[in-house]
């Protein structure tokens, strides 16, 4: 019997994260923007920089970031609080979603005095949002054959190369940046290193990209002969794959992997109470809430081990792979259940959510690494591999 | 230390040969004085009642353990039917309890249980009959069998005259109890046909290589480790905290989400196993056959997950993510 499954024990959140949680639950009374569900729906990719530099400002943006730096402080059960509430509530969390989750503990951890010192209030701040530069037109799940180059100069590095599918990127501030510094791709994970790019200097265009439900919540970016100081470099040089990957369990188990659809699960729910359930479609909805119980414990029992400073990645695969696929499940079911009478009339917004929903459901087992590359690493996981 | 014991006990003795011969009609007497003389029936009985006193949470391994090794027994039944009995002043009668949340008054006046679990070799069953705990003994019954190959339920007739001990209100209790059982015993038969797949895509070859080579089998492996670690977990939830009987909606998404699992597990596990899967010899059989019924047994997802919507309804304005934490456990509890 495999290792694997052992990760997955029952556990509670401690006292101190449930008592977070009225914090935080009174801050989205007061500030959260009152707007139709199929606009909170957008959740983590709707973006609002008055909303994220409020949050800041009640101090937490960077909330496991030491206070030192301006930072809460707080651990990582805390965090899974707050992002469950948040995700909940739909609020609008973009703008400053990944310096938080990702690009803060990234610098914190592998960043010099000098970048953390610089970057690390100012994200806290809500004044330095970050987006993560990954995919290039040519690499996507094979993310280690990357082309993008940076090449040692006087003074620093002159880096040349696209990003695509960047999340943010024509909002954001700085990108941190997976390129090669040597070899080839051929050398695969090897001779990779993380930049961080102010994406304000020159030669560097960005494009955003129109998505099927309007949206542009993603762009190309083009580097042309960017010149980057010799502080742009973030950890070692060559270990940019191995300090992706310290991110990954943070990236991937968190409440983000299951609850894309839940506004649209609780709208589902409030028209049920007013308008009548069958057996079916309680049960249907007693189905998704017995699925959402059992992926949330899994998670807070992968966020004890975040806390722990463990790096569950395979299990956090796990978790990401099965919530995308519940989360994906919700708006393909409720079109059923309240398309299943065509003489009866449909909540316009509750259409509007279910459809928009169903538009942008693929992109949720895409983001943040796909189910065939998760599949792949749960079975090594499992000893197949 | 009792889940080590018992493992034991099982390992030694709970056998697959074992299994089969108890399907065929054997009352499998060692295994059982084993389990009953160690007093682990007497694991749920308070200390001051000479029990062993544990909580539900310290059991859920311990039936776990059971549904991995197919128990054909109803141990998990009769540990919680003692504990069902918490109240009464009647003791237990010593031999195999076995639980059922539903049983109905005939035109006759005589009793029914349906496809009772384990009612071919019970010798007392504890059940709900309209909200009221009843204790029946099975020898004053006709035994019916369900008529599915190899199966362990039996639907049991009670002449009017057959009595009964009636154990007041708590009938519920006894549903609630066997749902959490099943959802137990569901997700170790699935740890174990998930190990058992696991093994067998090593080591059979095909094409030149071990089958679990094959990225297209990989996957399907991925998905059956993740519908087992939801259905643990979810299983874990029915016997979490420190009460003496499983709450309604921890036992409902229990008993729903293991339920929920059973099809794409046992299709997954037969699939890559091929065509031997199928086979009497092959132990994947006693496990998948048991996932079966062990599904419908006592309600179906389709049952418990009604239930768990209706809780949802009937709280006004209660959101998805503040009910599913109503039913987690806080560190306090």
């Amino acid at each position: 019997m495999s290792s694997l499954l052992d990760a997955f024990r029952l556990t509670a959140l401690p006292d101190h994260a449930q008592a977070f949680r009225a914090e935080v639950k009174s801050f989205l009374a007061e500030h959260l923007p009152m707007v139709a569900a199929d606009v909170r729906a957008r959740s983590w990719t709707g973006f609002d920089a008055a909303f994220s530099r409020k949050l800041a400002q009640r101090g937490w943006v960077g909330l496991t970031l030491p206070e030192s730096y301006g930072g809460a402080g707080l651990d990582a059960f805390s965090r899974f609080v707050l992002v469950e509430e948040l995700l909940s509530a739909g609020a609008p969390v973009a703008a400053h979603w990944i310096a938080d989750r990702q690009s803060g503990p990234l610098i914190l951890k592998f960043g010099s005095n000098a970048q953390k010192d610089f970057y690390l209030p100012r994200i806290c701040a809500g004044q330095a949002f970050f987006c993560i530069g990954m995919s290039e037109p040519n690499s996507g799940s094979d993310l280690a054959s990357v082309r993008s180059r940076a090449s040692r100069c006087e003074g620093g590095w002159r880096l040349s190369g696209r990003k695509i599918w960047t999340t943010n990127a024509h909002h954001a501030d700085y990108m941190i940046a997976l390129v090669r510094t040597s070899g080839s791709p051929e050398d695969r994970h090897n001779g990779l290193s993380q930049f961080i790019i102010d994406l304000k200097q020159p030669g560097i265009s960005v494009r955003p990209i129109v998505d099927l439900a309007g949206d542009a919540h993603f762009s190309e970016v083009a580097f042309d002969d960017v010149l980057l100081g010799e502080d742009a470099l973030v950890g070692e040089e060559g270990s940019g794959w191995k300090q992706v990957n310290a991110e990954l369990a943070f990236e991937r188990s968190g409440p983000e992997r299951f609850y894309s659809s839940v506004v649209l699960l609780d709208l589902w729910a409030e028209t049920l109470r007013r308008n009548g359930a069958s057996v079916a479609e309680t049960a249907l909805l007693g189905g998704f809430l017995t699925q959402l119980t059992s992926l949330r414990n899994l998670s807070v029992a992968l966020t004890s081990l975040l806390a722990q400073g463990q790096s569950p990645v395979v299990e956090a695969a796990l978790v990401k792979d099965i919530g995308t696929e519940f989360e994906q499940s919700i708006p393909a079911a409720i079109a059923a259940a309240i398309s299943a009478n065509p003489d009866a009339p449909i909540d316009d917004e509750l259409y509007r959510t279910v459809a928009y929903l169903n538009q942008v459901a693929p992109t949720f087992s895409l983001r943040g690494g796909t189910r065939e590359i998760l599949r792949g690493m749960i079975a090594r996981g499992l000893g197949l591999r | 230390m009792f889940t080590e014991a018992i493992e034991k006990i099982l390992t030694d003795l709970c056998t697959p040969a074992l299994v089969r011969a108890v399907e065929n009609g054997d009352r499998a007497t060692a295994l059982w004085s084993a389990l009953e003389n160690g007093g682990f029936l007497e694991l749920l009985t308070p200390e001051v009642a000479d029990g062993a006193g544990l909580t539900l949470e310290s059991l859920f391994p311990i039936f776990l353990a059971f549904g991995r090794h197919a128990l054909p027994l109803p141990v998990a039944q009769s540990i919680a039917a003692r504990a069902l009995m918490r109240d009464c002043p009647h003791a237990p009668p010593s031999g195999m309890l076995t639980l059922a949340g539903a049983a109905f008054r005939q035109a006759d006046d005589g009793l029914c249980v349906p496809r009772l679990a384990y009612g071919t070799l019970a010798d007392f069953a504890l059940v709900n009959l309209q909200g009221e705990l009843l204790l029946l003994d099975c020898s004053q019954a006709r035994r019916e069998p369900d008529g599915v190959h190899g199966s362990q339920c039996a639907t049991l007739y009670w002449p009017q005259d057959a009595g009964g001990v009636s154990l007041g209100g708590k009938g519920q209790e006894a549903r609630l109890f066997n749902a959490a059982i099943h959802a137990a015993s569901i997700a170790g038969a699935m740890e174990k046909v998930l190990g058992m797949t696991l093994e067998y895509c090593n080591d059979r070859i095909q094409f030149g290589k071990a089958i679990g080579k094959f990225q297209a089998v990989q996957h399907q492996l991925s998905v059956m480790a993740e519908q087992v670690a939801a259905s643990r977990i979810a299983a874990e939830l029915a016997f979490a905290g420190d009460r003496p009987v499983p709450d309604l909606i921890p036992a409902a998404i229990a008993k729903a989400r293991t339920s929920m699992a059973v099809p794409q597990v046992t299709a997954i596990a037969h699939a890559l196993f091929g065509a031997i899967g199928v086979t009497e010899e092959l132990d994947l059989q006693l496990f998948t056959r048991r996932l079966h019924q062990w599904r419908v047994s006592e309600g179906s997802e389709t049952w418990w997950n009604n239930i768990v919507g209706q809780a949802l309804l009937e709280k006004p304005k209660v959101t998805a993510s503040e009910f599913v934490r109503t039913v987690t456990p806080s560190q306090t509890a």
